[in-house]
């Protein structure tokens, strides 16, 4: 092979990830197409917009290095938000609404891991299944309607600051420091990365794949269980349609950050930039008066973008 | 030539188990239909016959290109998005020009440029075909509910109407248009090397590779053609409610993947007929319809079709098993 003069990898650009680049493209546009961007206070608003979506794309992100995918994330947030504000309207107790929005997480995490490890159905027929299911409950449940009157305590979790940083970020903040810890300094990450690139070693060191791929949707119910918790505070009310599509934005994160559907490669601080990247989007879109419904197509478009400057980088 | 001859004994062999399995699927339909007519005295009137069979002709509508896609190993989770974007440009243009031939070459053009896109990101960006084309759904759902900024475009003209409203000899159009396509996808499928090559690459891919078969090709064009037929059923809607909204295509995805799976279609590609998605989306839209008949909540029916995929693959996965 002749070395080639002008190949890309020659450039510094090339090492750089291709998130990096697509946030410093967006940040570049939007800073100078719209006053109001770069703000301290937008840049807040950004990140406080972001944290439930973390919530969603930090488990996403172990799920889909096991190389499976949870699409019924977003309607089991939806229906964990419907639970909590129901639970504290009757009860009244916030603690137990909440512990409720956990149980909700939990039982639908440990059903997609079961029928996943133990019924060896594939991820994404499992989690459109329970998805089904999940939206038929939050249907059934509200009968269409808003859920509301939440105390002010819940609201507070969301408007709240300690030490002049919003709550919200505080809980985002905690919930990356547990999955980084999780991923990358526990025997528990170590085996996340042995699923998705080599199951069969798993398997002949004694580890038991089932139980390992069960823990993993369980985090991802888990996690949606507390992002619920946020979204109710946000929204002040909960709503059968509130997080649909929200696993969307997340798979969509996940994907801006570099964290591959095949190989079984996972990169969280990718996630986070990821989670970041299509938060910027959607404000500098909001920003633009471009309606939530183009966004969509905006953050589909990003996915590709970055997917194909990866690949890019991949053929080499 | 190799390939050819093992691709006969293939079928054949093949034909007589799916024949046995889809008298076992005929024969649930009749008990559904007994179940039915016991609990439900309106079942067995013309009108609820004829309204169960333009159901599940629309449901077949949709669901038949989807299974070639599935016999590929692959899924299409836009169709249900795909048909709200077809219809909602096909009537602007009815609208506007006033043509039902133009309206029907734009649904139909616009499902299958859809669906083409859905085949350059699955074989091109080699993006998984699950995540592409749910991807796809989202940002066809964008774009549907951009253009249309919640309004509504209503009446048509009578005869583009009668694709959907229309009856021949008494039995609704639809029936005829889902019994011409059934002939034409069974034949495709079971009677021409293409069909073949599909069935082939669903079974194993590398292995039809190396056989000679256009991947890429075949899989590009069983993506178009699930985009297409799902244009085509945009049509039928538009003609038969008359009017087109930006959520015209909610729920309509996982209906159409129950009936492929029920129909005995497998999820893991390389085994399934068009017919037998016939006979599932029959099953389906009679579940539904009972339900609608025995006055159950209509919230309840995305939770029993979620329920029934879940069965209708956890079946799959245990005869696969059983057959390893």
């Amino acid at each position: 092979m002749s070395p080639r003069v002008f190949s890309l990898a020659t450039l510094p650009i090339a090492r750089v990830p291709g998130v990096a680049i697509v946030l410093v493209v967006l940040c570049a546009v939007f800073g100078l197409t719209s006053s109001g961007f770069a703000t301290p206070a937008n840049i807040t608003n950004i990140l406080t917009q972001s944290t439930i979506l973390l919530l969603l794309a930090l488990p996403m992100t172990v799920i889909i290095m096991t190389e499976g995918l949870d699409l019924s994330i977003g309607a089991v947030l939806t229906f964990a938000s419907i639970v909590l504000a129901v639970t504290v309207v009757t009860t009244g107790s916030p603690t137990l609404a909440f512990l409720a929005a956990l149980a909700v997480g939990l039982c639908f995490g440990l059903g997609n891991g079961v029928l996943i490890a133990v019924f060896d159905i594939p991820p994404f027929i499992t989690t459109l299944g329970t998805l089904g299911i999940a939206q038929g409950l939050s249907l059934l449940v509200t009968d269409g309607q808003s859920v509301v009157g939440i105390p002010r305590s819940i609201e507070a979790i969301y408007s709240a600051t300690a030490a002049g940083i919003p709550l919200p970020i505080i809980i985002a903040a905690l919930a990356y420091f547990v999955t980084h810890v999780l991923l990358y300094h526990t025997r528990f990450g170590t085996y996340v990365f042995a699923l998705g690139g080599n199951r069969e070693a798993l398997r002949v060191a004694g580890i038991s794949v089932r139980g390992m791929l069960i823990r993993v949707y369980v985090f991802g119910g888990l996690m949606a269980g507390f992002a619920a918790l946020l979204m109710t505070a946000r929204l002040n009310s909960a709503h059968p349609t509130a997080g649909i599509g929200m696993e969307f934005d997340a798979i969509a994160a996940v994907a801006v950050g570099g964290t591959s559907f095949e190989r079984g490669n996972g990169w969280l601080l990718g996630t986070l930039l990821g989670v970041i990247a299509v938060g910027v989007l959607r404000n500098g879109l909001n920003l633009l008066a471009v309606p939530s419904s183009a966004q969509v197509a905006c953050i589909g478009a990003l996915v590709i973008v970055a997917l194909f400057i990866d690949g890019m980088r991949a053929e080499r | 030539m190799n390939i050819a001859a093992h691709s006969v004994i293939r079928s054949r062999f093949a034909l007589s188990r799916d024949v046995m399995q889809a008298l076992y699927r005929l024969l649930a339909v009749a008990l559904l239909c007994v179940m039915l007519a016991t609990l439900s005295d309106v079942f067995l009137t013309t009108n609820n016959i004829l309204n169960v069979l333009r159901q599940s002709a629309l449901l077949f509508l949709m669901a038949s290109g989807l299974t070639l896609v599935i016999l590929t190993a692959g899924l299409d989770l836009s169709i249900g998005a795909n048909v709200a974007l077809s219809a909602c440009l096909a009537a602007s243009v009815i609208k506007f020009t006033g043509s039902p031939l133009l309206g029907v070459a734009t649904g139909i053009g616009c499902g299958a440029m859809i669906g083409l896109a859905n085949g350059i990101l699955v074989t091109a960006l080699r993006i998984p075909s699950f995540i592409a084309t749910y991807g796809m759904m989202w940002m066809l759902t964008g774009v549907t509910y951009y253009y249309m900024a919640g309004e509504t475009i209503h009446g048509f003209p009578p005869e583009f109407r009668q694709l959907g409203s229309g009856y021949l000899f008494g039995v609704p159009m639809p029936v005829y248009v889902m019994v011409l396509f059934l002939l034409i996808g069974g034949l495709f499928a079971q009677r021409t090397i293409w069909g073949q090559q599909i069935y082939a690459i669903g079974a194993n891919p590398v292995a039809a590779r190396l056989s000679g078969v256009p991947v890429e090709r075949r899989l590009a064009l069983v993506y178009t053609v699930s985009g297409a037929m799902a244009g085509l059923a945009s049509l039928i809607i538009l003609a038969r409610i008359n009017s087109a909204q930006g959520d015209i295509g909610e729920d309509l995805t996982l209906p159409a993947v129950a009936a492929i799976l029920v129909g005995g279609t497998s999820l893991f590609g390389g085994s399934g007929t068009v017919a037998g998605t016939l006979i599932g989306a029959l099953i389906l839209t009679l579940v539904l319809n009972g339900m609608n008949l025995l006055q159950i909540n209509s919230s309840w029916q995305p939770l029993v079709t979620g329920v029934i995929v879940l069965l209708a693959v956890w079946i799959d996965t245990r005869a696969r098993r059983i057959g390893e």
